[in-house]
């Protein structure tokens, strides 16, 4: 038991389909109740899907993984219900100290403007992160959770999945219309499939250590990610220290392949790495205890298709990266924003299909993108050829002298949302914009005022479903054109973003562009239009209102070919 | 014109969301470059490229700058324990 966390046991409930004569037929089943799974469920029941989660444990995640959570999934925990409380409870941080021996090289800041509600990054243990998901879950009648529920075999067919799950008093089977994998790295679904995941594993070691420090001496405003190369408390080898909730901080050690995993983890050699660590940093006046301890190694790999017919992947059960960009659970809650809009809108039959195959074009994209900048970092960090480690030793050499050597350390590309540039979803742009909301881009977040007057972000006014940004004031026959769009089957609900001092009418959503800033981001002047999709990213944008062209982009959004 | 030490690897026609996505493309390139080479193979792909690169930039005052930055930081090192 940890000092600073007790875990929850979640209760154990009989299933009501044991003893039955034939299958029950639900419509969504998600295995897996990790953060991954749990944000799949609570996005399903938002949009008003029903759904089962099934998990073989009954309590959140046990010692050090994910830490670091970043700007956009902070915006999907929003949506979610749960960003605030997250926020609250983690270490807020935008900057990124990186160090070589005993001289810092260079750092970086994740989020170098003001106006956005969030963050670059908030660091939070796993379980804590999971723990809020849970309780969020519970509040949603629409998931059916269900703790000590082992998936043992899926047998996929056209219209549908067979489920087998085991539980203390026996077995059941459930036919789901579908079935989304949130089951991780060792992913039962993907291996009743018969599926690979393709990639490499790196042929090194890292110590995890979470630690806890005496708080009232440790200056509170010390929130920055710190990384070393060649640090003198750990010669030849690389280190990183976050801060956590608590005051529990977290540690890794590079500590290459040969070393010996066990010996490694016993607490008397953890506790020198550490104090030494700490010394160095001139912090030999303050005591810890060791919270964990373990060892791993890690995988760059994916599969080659995240969708099998009614089955569709997400999270580590489709794609692994290495740690030191923290893109896993962040790409894996970002697949899920991506997934629940689509899934809802083919489970209604308002969109064909074929619309589900784009989220293995988008995310498939993403998980790429993740792979490379994951792939280089690890390849920068642990060199594989003695010419790899001079060219690397090099670096480092002039990065402590001149700006050009900086730009070439890598110590971790953090995790950022794609664009999805290529998605088929996207109406290309047919008029010139400036800056970086194309199609594709997920929104930028602005400081606005809503219709009452109060201090408002831009992004929580969209997210629900399709929303048609209009910037300034329409005239009567636009604004009537504008209004017809919320009765179509698929609706897209407007919402005016209006310079200080003007106010749309009775029955319209609006909000004050307080700054001008969201007019600068997305490059507006009045009468410019963004169709947004239910997931936060642009769809098309336009100069001026086209009731035609929204409804074509509209339809291709929803996976609709001409 | 000074040897330049600012970041300047760009990729004319490409937007980068993230500025350190050039400069990436590049080390990676660098590194595959040199992947399945032998240590003198590798001291040899090296000296090669030093000497391109140094053909491109021709100015000879730009080079002797650089070949002066680039000594006096290997000196430093050794210097140094």
């Amino acid at each position: 038991m940890l000092s600073t966390y007790t875990w929850p046991r979640y209760a154990y409930r009989r299933a009501p389909e044991l003893g039955a004569a034939a299958p029950r037929c639900v419509p969504l089943v998600i295995v897996g109740a990790g953060p991954v799974g749990l944000a799949a469920a609570i996005d399903a029941a938002q949009r008003g899907l029903q759904v089962i989660v099934v998990d073989e444990d009954n309590t959140v995640s046990i010692g050090s993984r994910g830490v670091c959570y970043a700007k956009r999934t902070l915006e999907v925990f929003d949506r979610l219900g749960l960003g605030e409380r997250v926020v609250a409870k983690g270490v807020t941080w935008n900057v990124g100290r990186t160090f070589h021996g005993e001289r810092e090289v260079f750092s970086f800041n994740l989020l170098p403007e003001a106006g956005h509600h969030r963050p670059g990054m908030v660091n939070l243990q796993q379980y804590h992160l999971e723990q809020y998901l849970v309780e969020r879950a519970m509040e949603l009648p629409a998931i059916d959770l269900r703790w000590q529920h082992k998936l043992l075999t899926v047998k996929p067919g056209d219209d549908g999945v067979q489920l087998e799950v085991d539980t203390a008093d026996g077995r059941y089977t459930l036919h789901a219309d579908w079935l989304i994998a949130a089951d991780g790295t060792r992913s039962t679904v993907r291996r009743q499939l018969g599926l690979d995941v393709e990639g490499k594993v790196f042929q090194d070691r890292f110590l995890i250590a979470d630690i806890v420090l005496d708080s009232v001496q440790f200056p509170p405003t010390r929130t920055e990610r710190r990384f070393w190369f060649d640090p003198p408390f750990h010669r030849g080898e690389s280190a990183l220290m976050h801060r956590q909730a608590d005051n529990v901080w977290r540690m890794d050690f590079q500590l290459g392949w040969e070393a010996d995993p066990e010996a490694e983890k016993y607490p008397e050699r953890v506790r020198a790495r550490v104090r030494a660590a700490l010394d160095s940093q001139g912090l030999a006046h303050i005591g810890f205890d060791l919270e964990w301890v373990s060892v791993y190694t890690f995988q760059c790999r994916r599969m080659a298709k995240f969708r099998h017919g009614r089955v569709l992947f997400v999270g580590d059960s489709a794609h692994q990266v290495s740690p030191f960009g923290a893109r896993g659970a962040n790409s894996g809650v970002q697949d899920t924003d991506n997934l629940l809009w689509k899934l809802k809108l083919v489970i209604d039959g308002a969109a064909p299909d074929a619309l589900l195959d784009s989220y293995d074009d988008e995310r498939g994209a993403a998980a790429d993108e993740n792979l490379l900048n994951s792939t280089r970092s690890t390849d920068f960090m642990t060199p594989k050829s003695r010419a790899a480690r001079v060219l690397r030793d090099a670096v480092l050499s002039l990065a402590n002298e001149v700006p050009a050597g900086r730009v070439l350390v890598n110590s971790g590309r953090l995790s950022v949302p794609t664009v999805l540039i290529d998605s088929p979803l996207n109406t290309p742009d047919t008029e010139a914009f400036e800056g970086w909301m194309v199609p594709g881009a997920p929104l930028d977040d602005a400081p606005v005022h809503d219709a009452a007057g109060r201090m408002a972000w831009l992004l929580p006014h969209t997210g629900r479903g399709f929303v048609l940004l209009r910037f300034g004031l329409p005239d009567a026959f636009e604004s009537a054109a504008i209004d017809a769009l919320a009765n179509d089957r698929i609706a897209v609900q407007p919402l005016f973003v209006l310079p200080s001092g003007q106010h749309a009418g009775a029955g319209h959503a609006w909000v004050t562009d307080i700054d001008g800033l969201a007019a600068r981001r997305y490059d507006a002047r009045p009468g410019t239009c963004y169709l947004i999709r239910p997931d936060q990213h642009v769809a098309a944008r336009w100069r001026r209102f086209d009731a035609v062209a929204v409804r074509a982009a509209l339809a291709r959004a929803c996976g609709h070919t001409h | 014109m000074p040897l330049n030490t600012q970041p300047n690897f760009t990729d004319p026609g490409v937007r980068h969301r993230n500025a350190y996505t050039p400069g990436d493309d590049f080390y990676d390139a660098l590194i595959g470059t040199h992947r399945g080479l032998t240590d003198p193979q590798s001291e040899l792909l090296n000296a090669r490229l030093v000497l391109l690169l140094a053909n491109h930039i021709g100015e000879l005052g730009v080079l002797r700058e650089a070949l002066a930055l680039a000594r006096e930081g290997v000196m430093t090192k050794d210097a140094a324990p």
